[in-house]
């Protein structure tokens, strides 16, 4: 029996098929039983970038404790076509039980178990092949070693507002299909069966563009400029479709130039304005963080990075535009980059991005990637607790100076309309009024102004945070999706000596992390990208180089279980 | 109201003697005075460019952004505050050049913003190269042979895209252009104002004489409602007749159709009964 299942970490369920087949409903169906029964879940997928067809697989992971990361390992795998068997030939096990139709199984050998379902026989049985998934979801149950009853309530719910016919049909599915899969249960249970005490600790399931969003409403998000882009979409959807009862304008822009200069527009009239984007999207927003950083506008900007360059691997993951984030925008300017490394962090760190850009006027980068967008888990409730969104905007008097030369570089900003005086914003280099000036001397005060309010931006820094063994010697440094990947990765390497710092701030790098790093004998950087774009960046802002960088640059999530492998080897 | 509420006092001002641009400031401050505007409700908005320059020039709220972009962020402002009269004003380099895309988008878009696009057929900051209006044989230390490129006819792509108001004028013509600048802001909807202006110092060609041998006003009985008439007399090539060529139907601005409501966003305060039921609703 696999190790990791004997530890209660659970089971790791992949569902792999074309497009179209119906894989997005066994997941749902399947995550909302399980947590309904009590356990843990995680799920997340990749995909090719097509709408019909290709192969595309989603990994579910239940499990009694928190389960939220990405693993190689496949317990139980439902083929739903032929080709599964190439595109996951890697992931299969001797332990993996493979589930499927007796063509689909026919394309897999003689590696793992297997259990020919008639899927689609039992749905047509029923009225038509629309419930061959449920009978799927129905197997799956019973392979888990969940009673029937307790897909009853959630599959309900997730049909909700269709007929009573068709509820009906897919109860008798499910049944149908748990029916099916006693024989098999009974074969393999033993090592599938889930153990151990279930303890939901969370409360919500959400992904992480929800958790984005949600952060971003609850920050007071009340406009969002953006251009389609993935995997950074679900954001601007997510936005446009709860938005509404928020009072929040969501405009599809023309393109990310519009989208960028929009949002800094809003800002000016008082909004607080949001883009979403993916790297080829934010190369065209250049000249509108350029635009912010010489205005003194705040702007909140959320980079969903897939692999580039140009419009590379549309549908997967990478680390790859830390640099891009970092650079973009000529001339010398503040920015601030935030990295959320779980769900509840997207929402506190999006919520933080409109405060820190409205306070600083500065632009905020959000970084995400396509595997943190699309994979979601149970985690504590978003809690609204000590929400202060109090703007940071002045009613203005007659003499009122929009560049106001103040000691810490931060001059009140007004809003036209609000108050007597006048706002002048200007892409130039202006005078304390707002109008162009070519007087070089006031040049340098304004720069140095505007340089200035990093300094103070020290006061909001996140922190980065330190998991794993408390007396460490190894040291895994690592920011962003990585959080949930290296914590579980130490913890199955089952290693006393080493730890990982995750930063959630990026840039600028809070200096007080260096304490934590040179209390480490061996230190390696990870990070989702070929040139170690963050290790190079902690070299420049820290003056630290890591003893080895672990990368990967394939367009797929680390994995936890591979890197407890590696962490073995390398320490 | 006195237009010197406006006023800037004594400024220096970067434009060449004799530019078109003088006489544009100054009809606009009228006509903006004349419809009773405060200052503090009005935001200029710009791109780059010696007519991107104006509100420099102006005693206003203003936001002078980047080269091209005056129309999204104009766009964003009217939508973030429709209290607010909004106005972008600049080049036809930047409005139809650069900005292009913006300007058939913001068309659609139907904003309730002004767009008055100093149409001097030449790009003046950067010295005299060729524009999107320069017409055919236009020569330029760029373009050294002439022109060959068919010149840009915003008119009758505004009106194509069925805009709501379609108006050309001359800085030649100051009384109509106080008029049609004053019609297009009262304009419920996006309102283009091509104005003809001479650039003396780079365009030796379309010069105040020829603007006004060249142009003729529309007249009165011209119906801006027939969109037919509208379009051929925008393809107009021979002289180019000025006045509002094109009126649509009324037809719902762009604040009011995402109903954001007549209150500044500023304003908008986050209801958090409401965020947590809907952080609840993912339980
Ligand atoms: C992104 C960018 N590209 C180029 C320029 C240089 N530039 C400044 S003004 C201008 C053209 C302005 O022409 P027009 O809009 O016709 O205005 P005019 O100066 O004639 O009033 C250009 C190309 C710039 N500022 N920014
Ligand atoms: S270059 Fe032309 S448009 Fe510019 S200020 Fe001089 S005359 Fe006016």
């Amino acid at each position: 029996m696999n190790a990791l299942r004997d530890k209660n970490a659970g089971v790791s369920i992949v569902l792999c098929g074309q497009a179209g087949q119906g894989i997005q409903t066994v997941e749902k169906l399947l995550t909302s039983i399980l947590k309904a029964s009590g356990w843990n879940v995680f799920a997340t997928k990749e995909y090719m970038s097509r709408i019909r067809g290709g192969t595309n697989s989603t990994l579910i992971r239940a499990g009694a404790g928190p389960v939220r990361s990405f693993i190689n390992r496949i317990d139980v795998l439902a083929a739903l076509d032929k080709s599964a068997g190439g595109h996951l030939a890697k992931r299969i096990s001797p332990h993996t039980l493979i589930m499927g139709e007796k063509e689909v199984l026919e394309g897999f050998g003689d590696k793992g178990s297997f259990f020919e379902a008639g899927f689609s026989q039992a749905a047509k049985d029923l009225g038509g092949k629309v419930y061959a998934n449920t009978v799927a979801v129905g197997a799956l149950l019973r392979l888990l070693g969940i009673p029937a009853e307790k897909g009853k309530e959630p599959l309900e719910k997730f049909f909700a507002g269709k007929s009573d016919e068709i509820i009906e049909k897919n109860q008798q599915a499910l049944k149908k299909g748990f029916e099916m899969a006693e024989k098999p249960a009974e074969d393999f249970g033993a090592g599938l069966k889930l153990s151990g005490e279930p303890d939901v600790q969370g409360k919500m399931l959400v992904n992480g563009a929800q958790a984005v969003g949600l952060g971003a409403l609850a920050g007071g998000c009340n406009f969002i400029s953006s251009y389609p882009m993935s995997p950074s979409t679900a954001v601007l959807a997510f936005l446009a479709q709860q938005g509404g009862q928020f009072g929040l304008l969501a405009e599809q822009a023309e393109d990310e130039i519009a989208a960028v200069n929009m949002a800094i527009g809003a800002w000016y009239a008082g909004a607080r304005a949001m883009i979403t984007t993916s790297g080829g999207g934010f190369a065209l927003m250049g000249e509108g963080v350029s635009l912010a950083g010489m205005m003194e506008s705040p702007l909140v900007m959320h980079a969903a990075q897939r692999p580039g360059p140009a419009t590379g691997l549309p549908t997967r993951t990478e680390q790859g535009d830390l640099e891009l984030a970092l650079y973009s925008g000529h001339g010398e300017f503040p920015r601030i980059i935030l990295a959320p490394g779980t769900l509840s962090e997207a929402f506190s760190l999006a919520k933080k991005a409109f405060n820190l850009a409205d306070k600083y006027q500065v632009p905020v980068i959000i970084l995400t990637d396509q595997y943190f967008m699309d994979s979601y888990y149970n985690t504590e409730t978003f809690s609204l607790d000590g929400l202060d969104n109090s703007p940071h905007i002045t009613e203005t008097d007659k003499d009122y100076l929009r560049y106001r030369l103040t000691e810490n570089g931060i001059s009140p900003r007004g809003v036209p309309g609000f108050g007597d005086g006048l706002v002048c914003q200007d892409s130039d280099e202006h005078d304390e009024q707002g109008r162009i000036t070519e007087d070089l001397e006031l040049r340098v005060k304004m720069n140095d102004k505007r340089l200035k309010k990093l300094e103070a931006a020290k006061a909001d820094y996140v922190q980065p945070s330190l998991e794993g063994a408390e007396d460490y010697e190894n040291l895994i440094i690592c920011w962003g999706s990585n959080y949930n990947i290296v914590k579980e990765a130490i913890e199955l390497s089952e290693r006393g000596d080493t730890a990982m710092l995750h930063f959630s701030q990026v840039y600028p790098t809070p200096e007080d992390a260096l304490a934590a790093i040179k209390k480490a004998k061996k230190t390696a950087v990870l990070e989702n990208n070929a040139t170690g774009q963050f290790a190079k960046l902690l070299k420049l802002q820290l003056d630290f180089e890591p003893d080895e960088k672990i990368l990967k640059y394939d367009g797929l999530p680390f994995a936890a279980d591979t890197l407890s492998e590696k962490i073995n080897e390398m320490f | 109201m006195s237009a010197e509420k406006f006023d800037m006092g004594n400024i220096d001002i970067a434009w060449c003697p004799g530019c078109g641009n003088f006489s544009i400031l100054d009809v606009l401050k009228d006509a903006l005075s004349e419809l009773e505007i405060a200052p503090k409700d009005l935001v200029l908005v710009s791109g780059i460019g010696q007519a991107a320059k104006i509100p420099h020039y102006l005693k206003t709220n203003f936001f002078n952004g980047l080269h091209g972009r005056a129309l999204s962020p104009a766009t964003a402002i009217k939508a973030s505050n429709p209290s607010l009269t909004v106005i972008a004003e600049s080049g036809d380099g930047d409005m139809y050049g650069e900005g292009g895309n913006h300007f058939i988008h913001t068309i659609r878009r139907n904003p309730n913003i002004t767009n008055i696009v100093h149409d001097n057929m030449v790009y003046g900051l950067t010295k005299g190269q060729a524009s999107p209006t320069s017409r055919r044989g236009f020569k330029t230390g760029v373009q050294i042979n002439g022109v060959v490129l068919e010149p840009f006819n915003p008119l009758a792509v505004a009106i194509g895209l069925d805009a709501g108001f379609v108006a050309r004028t001359s800085i030649t013509d100051k009384e109509l252009t106080k008029d049609i600048i004053k019609q297009a802001v009262e304009h419920n909807g996006y309102a283009l104002v091509d104005l003809l202006q001479p650039c003396p110092s780079f365009n030796k060609v379309n010069n105040y004489k020829w603007f006004k041998e060249n142009t003729y006003r529309l007249e009165d009985s011209h119906d801006p409602s027939d969109r037919d008439k509208a379009f051929s007399l925008a393809c107009k090539k021979d002289k180019l007749p000025m006045g509002v060529l094109y009126k649509s139907q009324e037809k719902p601005s762009f604040e009011e159709n995402i109903s954001a409501g007549p209150e500044p966003l500023y304003e908008n305060r986050l209801d958090t009964d409401k965020l947590d039921s809907l952080i609840q609703s993912f339980a």
